[in-house]
C-alpha cells in the first residue's frame, strides 16, 4: 500500500504533479501570510521609531490589521482608466506578482528543501528579478498617466543600475564558493557565524543590501513613489486588487532579497554556533530569524532615512557602487588564486 | 589629515550609522501619542464641539427665540422660526442648525442671552450620511438632556472668566 503510494506519487505523472502543486502552495501560502504580517511588522516599527503606536485596534495588538487591509483591497472595485491600455493594464500586475513568487522556487530553506535544486539557481533568480522590471514598466506605460509614466521610468533606470552591483557582488560570493547551486553556496558556509560570508565579505554585502534597497524601491530609493512628486509613480493608477498584486509582489521581492542575502552572506539555514543545543533548532527557523533580521533592518532604514535626489541615486549606483564591487570582484579573485583557496569543483 | 579624516568616515558611513543608532534609541521611547478611541486628550470647558439646547431644571427650554444667534452666525447655519405659545409665552417652533455649514466659531453660545444654545465637549458626532447632520430641535434638545451636566460644569467654569 505505502510503496504503492509511493509510487504513484515518484512515476505517474499526476502523482508527480500534485506533488510539485503541494510544494509550491507550501512555499507560497506562508510567503503570503509573511508579506501581510511584514506589512504589519513595517508599520510598528515606523510607529515605534516616530514614537507612535502603529495598528493596535484590529484584533489583539492590531494583529488581524493585514487581514483587514488585505479583504477591503479584495472587496473593492478595479478602476480601469478610460484611456489606459487595458490589457496591458490588467496583466501588469500579473507579471510583478508572478516574477516575485516564481523566484521562490530555487530558495532552499533548509538541507535539500528546495523547489528546484538547479545548478544556476543564482543566475534564475538573477533573471527573474531582471523580468520584475517588466511588470513595472508596462504598468507606467498602459496607465496612459504622467505619474506612472515617470515612475515607471525612473524605477526601470534604477533597477537595471542596480542590478550590476548586485551582480558583481553574487560574482564575488561565486567565486568564493565555486558553484552557482544556492543550496552550495550555503553549505560552503559551514561553521562558526563568522565564517558566513559577510565577514569576509563586509563591503559586498553591504552593497548588497543598499542595492537590495534600491532594486525593491525602498527608502531611500523610493524614487519611483516619490508621493510628493509622483502621487505613488507607477501604480498610481492602479486600485483595488491590482494594486494588492503590485503591493503583495513588492513585498514579496523584500522578503526574497532578504532570502538572497540570508543565503549568500548569513549562511542561509546554518545556525550561528555550530554546537549543540543551537543545532536541534530546525534550519528553516534558523533561516526565518536571518531573513526576519534583514527585513527588520529594511523597515529601520525606511523609518531612518530620507529619499536620495535622483542624481544621487545614479552616481551612487553608477561611480560608487560599480568601481567598487568590480574592484572587490579582482581583489577576490586574486586573494583566492594566489592565496590558493580555490575552491575545487 | 583632514581629508584623510573625512574619507574615512564617508567610508565606514559613521553618519548613517549615528543616524540608525539614534532611530534604534527612539524605538524603546515610550509613546507619546495618545491611544485614541480608548483614552482621550483633555478638553478646555471653552471646548466648541457639537451644539446642544439647554432646559432649566424644571424642564423648561430656555431658549426664548430672540434669534440673535441666527442674526450672528457668520456661516448662516442656524435657521429659527417662533410664534406664541398657547401660554403666552414665545417659543420656537422650528430650531434648525446645518451642521455642515457651522464653523464652530462658538458666536452663537457668546450671543445667546439664557445660555440655551450651548457648544458642548462631544466631538464625535461624524454620520454616515450628509442628511443627518442636518439637526432639528428635536435633536439638539436631546443633546442638551444627554450633556446637561457637563455643560453646566464647563459653564460654571468658564464663569469667572466672562
Amino acid at each position: 500500500m505505502t510503496a504503492d503510494l509511493i509510487r504513484f506519487f515518484t512515476t505517474n505523472w499526476i502523482g508527480q504533479a500534485i506533488v510539485i502543486v503541494a510544494q509550491c502552495l507550501a512555499v507560497t501560502i506562508p510567503l503570503l501570510v509573511a508579506v501581510a504580517y511584514m506589512t504589519y511588522v513595517d508599520r510598528k516599527v515606523w510607529a515605534s521609531i516616530q514614537l507612535r503606536r502603529g495598528p493596535n485596534v484590529v484584533g489583539p495588538f492590531g494583529l488581524l490589521q493585514p487581514m483587514a487591509d488585505g479583504l477591503k483591497l479584495v472587496l473593492k472595485e478595479t478602476i480601469v482608466p478610460s484611456s489606459a491600455n487595458g490589457v496591458l493594464f490588467i496583466i501588469a500586475p500579473m507579471i510583478a506578482f508572478m516574477t516575485a513568487l516564481v523566484a521562490w522556487a530555487v530558495v532552499p530553506f533548509d538541507d535539500g528543501w528546495v523547489i528546484a535544486d538547479i545548478n544556476v539557481g543564482i543566475l534564475y533568480l538573477f533573471a527573474i528579478s531582471s523580468l520584475g522590471v517588466y511588470g513595472i514598466i508596462i504598468a507606467g506605460w498602459a496607465s496612459n498617466s504622467k505619474y506612472a509614466f515617470l515612475g515607471a521610468l525612473r524605477s526601470a533606470a534604477q533597477m537595471v543600475s542596480y542590478e550590476v552591483s548586485i551582480g558583481f557582488v553574487l560574482i564575488t560570493v561565486l567565486l568564493c564558493v565555486g558553484s552557482l547551486n544556492l543550496s552550495k553556496v550555503v553549505l560552503a558556509q559551514s561553521g562558526w557565524f563568522f565564517n558566513w560570508f559577510w565577514l569576509p565579505l563586509l563591503p559586498m554585502f553591504v552593497i548588497f543590501f543598499v542595492s537590495a534597497l534600491a532594486e525593491t524601491n525602498r527608502t531611500p530609493f523610493d524614487l519611483p513613489m516619490s508621493e510628493a512628486e509622483l502621487v505613488a509613480g507607477f501604480h498610481t493608477e492602479y486600485s483595488a486588487m491590482t494594486f494588492g498584486l503590485f503591493f503583495l509582489g513588492e513585498y514579496a521581492n523584500m522578503i526574497l532579497l532578504s532570502a538572497l542575502g540570508a543565503v549568500l552572506f548569513l549562511g542561509g539555514w546554518m545556525s550561528p554556533i555550530p554546537y549543540a543545543p543551537f543545532t536541534w533548532v530546525p534550519g528553516i527557523v534558523w533561516f526565518a530569524f536571518k531573513i526576519a533580521f534583514l527585513l527588520f533592518i529594511f523597515s529601520w532604514t525606511k523609518g531612518t532615512l530620507p529619499r536620495y535626489r535622483y542624481d544621487q541615486l545614479m552616481r551612487l549606483g553608477w561611480k560608487v557602487f560599480l568601481p567598487v564591487s568590480l574592484g572587490w570582484v579582482v581583489l577576490t579573485a586574486a586573494v583566492l588564486q594566489f592565496g590558493g583557496w580555490v575552491p575545487k569543483l | 589629515m583632514a581629508s584623510l579624516d573625512r574619507t574615512a568616515r564617508s567610508f565606514l558611513l559613521s553618519e548613517l550609522v549615528t543616524g540608525f543608532a539614534l532611530t534604534l534609541k527612539y524605538m524603546f521611547k515610550p509613546k507619546v501619542t495618545v491611544n485614541y478611541p480608548y483614552e482621550k486628550g483633555p478638553l478646555s470647558p471653552r471646548f466648541r464641539g457639537e451644539h446642544a439646547l439647554r432646559r432649566y431644571p424644571n424642564g423648561e427650554e430656555r431658549c426664548i427665540a430672540c434669534k440673535l444667534c441666527e442674526a450672528i452666525c457668520p456661516a448662516q447655519a442656524i435657521t429659527i422660526e417662533a410664534e406664541p405659545r398657547d401660554d403666552g409665552s414665545r417659543r420656537t417652533t422650528r430650531y434648525d442648525i446645518d451642521m455642515t455649514k457651522c464653523i464652530y466659531c462658538g458666536f452663537c453660545q457668546e450671543a445667546c442671552p439664557v445660555d440655551a444654545i450651548v457648544e458642548g465637549p462631544n466631538f464625535e458626532f461624524s454620520t454616515e450620511t450628509r442628511e443627518e447632520l442636518m439637526y432639528n430641535k428635536d435633536k439638539l434638545l436631546a443633546n442638551g438632556d444627554r450633556w446637561e451636566p457637563m455643560l453646566a460644569a464647563n459653564l460654571h467654569a468658564d464663569a469667572p472668566y466672562r
